[in-house]
Parts: C-alpha cells; sequence; structure tokens
C-alpha cells in the first residue's frame, strides 16, 4: 500500500431531502488491515456513513477517498468497479431469499461477470471453485442447493459473509451483523468476521450499537454522535466519561455492579461493595 | 373518548353524548333513503309480472330440459376458440403489462412524467368493461376472435399492471442495495434483485387473471368477440333453451376446470 490511509474521509455531509442532517462533516481515516468499530446511538448517523462509502446513499458534501480514488465523483460505470473492492454485510442478511445459497454467493462476483452469463447462472469455474470453498470456511458446504430463506439467522448471515469476501474486496463494511442474533450466535459471527478480515488482510469498518462486542473484537473504536466523530481511539480507552460523550448521560455501572455482586455472593467474599 | 368522573367512579364512555346522537341521525337518514329508493322500485315495478314469476321459471325449465345433446358437437370448437382467446389475451396482457409496471412503480420508473403517464394509462384500461372494449374494437376490426383476444387484453393490462406495479413498490429494499453494493449493473440488479422477488407475485397474478379472462371471454362472444358467446347469443336469439342450457353447461366445467387450474399453479408458487 503506498497511500498512508486507504480511506480518508474529510468533511462529509449527508442532509436527506426531509431535510434532516444525518452527517454533519465528518472527517476519518481507516488504515489497510484495520478493525474499526463504529459505535453511537440510534440515528446518530452510522449507517448512512457507511453506505455513503460505496454510495448506496449519495453524500451532499465532502470527499471519500479510497486507495486515491475519490469515490464521490465517480459515474455511474467507474462507480461500480470501485463497488466490486468493497465488500458488504447487513444486518437483516439482505439475502435474496428465493434464490440458493450458492447463487447468493456468486451474486457478489456479478461486478465481474457479463450480464448474460450471469442471467444463465454461466458463472466462470475458478469462481464457482472460490465459491464452495468460502462455504466450507464458514461452514455451509451442505447447504449449498438450500434456499436461503430455509436458514437460520446465523447461517444466513454466513452465506452475506461468504457473498462479500467472494468480491476479493480491500474494504469491507458492516453495517450491524449481529443486532438481529442471539449473544452467542452473535460473538460467534464477529469471531469468523474478524478472522476472515486478517486471514483476507481487509480493512473494515463494522457499525455496531453493543459495545462490548466493539471492544472485544476491534483495534480502534470511533464514536459518532449526531453526525459527528465524537470519540477515535483505542479499545480499553473507552471508559464511562467516552460512554457518556457518545451516548449521553447514564449510570454506566449499573449493570456491572449488580454483576460483580452477585459475583462476590456466590464467592462468600467478606469484602463490602460501596454502593 | 372522555373519562368521566361520577363521585369516586371513574367512567368512560366509547363516545360523547353528541357524537353518539350524530351517529344514530346518520343511521336515521340511511333508513329513510333506503325505504324512499324501495318504493320508487316498487312503483316502477309490475307486480303482475313478479307474482307470474314461478308460472315462468316452471315454463322455461320445461323448455330447457333435457338439453340438447346433439348441440354439443357445435359447442365444442367454440369452447376451443374460446379457451385461446383467453390465453392469448392473457399472454399479450402480460407481455405488455411488465414493462408498464415496472415504468409504474416509484422505486423503478425512468422519470415521474412517464409515471404519471403510465399510471393514465392503465386507469384508463381499468375503468372500461371488456364487453365494451370489445363493442368498441369489433366496430374498429371486425367481429371474431381477434377483436376478443384485443378486448381481453386491454382490459386485463390494466389489472395485471396495477398488481404488478404495487408487487414491485413493496419489494424488500436490502437484497437490492446487497446486490447493488457489489457493483452489479442496473441490468443484474434487475434480474438477481427484483426478479426473484417478484416471480411469485407476476406468475400467479397472471394465473388469477387468465381464470377471470375465461370467464370474460365466454360471455364477450355475445357483442360479436367469437367463441362460446358467440353460439349463446345465437342460441338465445333462436328460444332455442335446450341449445342455451348446453352451452351453460359447458361453461360452468370450464369455468370450474380453469379455477383448479388457476388454485393448483398459485399453491405450488411459494
Amino acid at each position: 500500500m503506498v497511500e498512508k490511509h486507504m480511506v480518508s474521509i474529510s468533511n462529509l455531509v449527508k442532509k436527506y431531502p426531509s431535510g434532516q442532517e444525518a452527517l454533519k462533516g465528518v472527517n476519518l481515516e481507516v488504515n489497510a488491515n484495520e478493525i474499526l468499530a463504529l459505535i453511537g446511538p440510534s440515528g446518530a448517523g452510522k449507517s448512512t456513513l457507511i453506505r455513503c462509502v460505496n454510495r448506496l446513499v449519495e453524500p451532499t458534501s465532502g470527499k471519500i477517498i479510497i486507495n486515491g480514488i475519490d469515490v464521490c465523483t465517480l459515474g455511474y460505470k467507474a462507480l461500480r468497479m470501485q463497488r466490486r473492492k468493497i465488500g458488504m454485510i447487513f444486518q437483516e442478511y439482505a439475502l435474496v431469499d428465493r434464490l440458493t445459497v450458492m447463487e447468493n454467493v456468486l451474486s457478489g462476483q456479478l461486478g465481474y461477470t457479463g450480464t448474460f452469463k450471469s442471467i444463465f447462472r454461466k458463472f466462470p469455474p475458478d469462481v464457482v471453485d472460490s465459491a464452495i470453498k468460502l462455504l466450507e470456511r464458514v461452514g455451509l458446504l451442505d447447504y449449498v442447493d438450500s434456499r436461503a430463506d430455509q436458514l437460520s439467522g446465523g447461517q444466513r448471515q454466513r452465506v452475506g459473509i461468504a457473498r462479500a469476501l467472494i468480491q476479493r474486496p480491500d474494504l469491507l463494511l458492516v453495517d450491524e451483523p449481529t443486532a438481529s442474533l442471539d449473544p452467542k450466535t452473535a460473538r460467534q459471527i464477529m469471531r469468523l468476521i474478524v478472522e476472515l478480515v486478517i486471514e483476507y488482510k481487509l480493512a473494515v469498518i463494522i457499525n455496531i450499537h453493543d459495545v462490548q462486542l466493539a471492544q472485544m473484537f476491534a483495534q480502534r473504536i470511533v464514536g459518532l454522535r449526531d453526525g459527528i466523530v465524537v470519540y477515535d481511539g483505542t479499545p480499553d480507552q473507552v471508559d464511562n466519561s467516552v460512554l457518556t460523550e457518545i451516548y449521553g448521560e447514564e449510570d454506566w455501572d449499573q449493570g456491572k455492579k449488580r454483576h460483580a455482586q452477585e459475583e462476590d455472593d456466590d464467592e462468600d467474599d467478606d469484602i463490602d461493595q460501596v454502593e | 373518548m372522555p373519562i368521566i368522573s361520577q363521585d369516586d367512579l371513574n367512567l368512560w364512555m366509547r363516545r360523547d353524548r353528541k357524537v353518539q346522537r350524530k351517529r344514530y341521525l346518520s343511521w336515521l337518514i340511511a333508513l329513510i333513503i333506503i325505504g324512499v329508493g324501495f318504493a320508487y322500485i316498487s312503483r316502477q315495478t309490475m307486480w303482475e309480472f313478479v307474482s307470474d314469476a314461478p308460472r315462468q321459471i316452471r315454463d322455461f325449465l320445461s323448455r330447457m330440459f333435457p338439453p340438447d345433446v346433439k348441440y354439443f358437437s357445435r359447442i365444442w370448437p367454440a369452447l376451443w376458440d374460446t379457451i385461446n382467446i383467453s390465453i392469448f389475451g392473457t399472454g399479450i396482457a402480460v407481455v405488455i403489462s411488465i414493462p408498464l409496471a415496472i415504468l409504474a412503480a416509484k422505486n423503478t420508473t425512468v422519470h415521474p412524467i412517464v409515471r404519471g403517464v403510465v399510471l393514465a394509462i392503465i386507469v384508463a384500461s381499468r375503468s372500461v368493461n371488456s364487453m365494451i372494449w370489445a363493442l368498441i374494437i369489433v366496430q374498429i376490426v371486425g367481429p371474431g376472435m381477434f377483436a376478443s383476444i384485443m378486448a381481453i387484453a386491454i382490459r386485463s393490462l390494466g389489472m395485471l399492471s396495477k398488481l404488478m406495479y404495487e408487487a414491485i413498490e413493496e419489494i424488500n429494499q436490502e437484497p437490492i442495495e446487497a446486490i447493488t453494493a457489489t457493483g452489479a449493473s442496473r441490468v443484474q440488479v434487475f434480474f438477481y434483485g427484483y426478479v426473484p422477488q417478484l416471480l411469485p407475485t407476476f406468475i400467479g397474478t397472471s394465473v388469477y387473471r387468465w381464470e377471470n379472462n375465461i370467464r370474460e371471454s365466454t360471455i364477450i362472444g355475445i357483442v360479436g368477440g367469437g367463441g362460446i358467446g358467440l353460439l349463446l347469443n345465437s342460441a338465445i336469439n333462436r328460444l332455442a333453451w335446450d341449445q342455451v342450457v348446453s352451452v351453460l353447461i359447458v361453461i360452468l366445467i370450464t369455468v370450474v376446470g380453469s379455477e383448479w387450474v388457476s388454485a393448483t399453479i398459485r399453491k405450488k408458487l411459494v
């Protein structure tokens, strides 16, 4: 990588036609191979921000430079070429329900495949081969011909991950990957994403509202509030004052205290908790 | 609405007195209108003829039964025509409706003005009964199967486009976003994102419309559209009630059959 930063966002503003200002001048750099978690309350603009990066949402003003190219100025064709190098994983998995697992994974290669070939599902043998390998990697080899709507939430998200990775992206955008999953599956999915990101040497931006998960898996945490970056640092620097800065006033220790209390009771510890 | 405090009790009523009185009043007005209307209809009716009805029915039935069995040999070719009219009429309508629906749906249209024009076409098609369309088209292209097919197609494409464009507007946007995000072209997004989601609705609606069209094409012949309706019309004109019954029996069987076919196909689409 020649550039210092892989993604460089400057002064990004997004105003929706309704007048709502989702992003009010965001500045953010993402380095190669970096695992970045974007946290913040609902409505802070997290989804809007990552959707601007591949222009599913059109930014109002500002610059998004990825590998030296300003995404915001690209025409239709050039944008498509750029999108091929950006994988995306969604909260509700965003699979095409009536297509099979294989078709869903292969759809990640549409940008590289001719229109007619793709309509008749004629993907090159090496693409099909890598699809099979990816499905094996995410543990879904037995479901190749199942329809996507027959899978459970965790399995569906695994298909979503395979679809994003078959693009051979440089950058991965992940939008609340675990919000629709149970706590255990959520951890497994996060672990899988992080493992694959390291394996494939990608940079990744993960929108996530679960601070604990973010701290567990990310190398860097960025807090967004009201369309502005209010925190940028390492996971272990995120303390109560940082959480208050991002989310607003709240008794952040309440849950922890009770938890600690119970543990103490179980262990018959004599030391009193200071409430 | 109002919570009324009475002594220590809090009472609740669905409506307050004023609204309640208004509602009773409107019921009363509705009853009066129905009564007046009934009186008018009664005055326009010759009750002597109505009281004669049982005798007329007996007379009719005696002329209708037994049905003219020999007439069936003429009904079959006409039935074939009718089935063809419904299939080709529906087929043409489907082919035209798909692009119309895409242009009429808010999320896939090319321009709001185009959308407006297409919506106008759809309303025009839907607001005129297929019998009326047939009457007009027979004047233009002459009587026969072709006129019937055109009438069925024009009438159906409004209904089909409307149901299809509503299906397009209600589509799940997330997979569309996901396919777009992979760098797929618009055509690819259409075939991978839209088509799989829409196919069951499109096929289901088309088959349902075809079932309707079987019924419509049986009577459309009366105004010169060919097919089984033509036979029905001529039998009625000749007061050949035993032949009329034969035609009606065939229509009944055909309609029941088409409903069965349509239900079976739609059940398979999940």
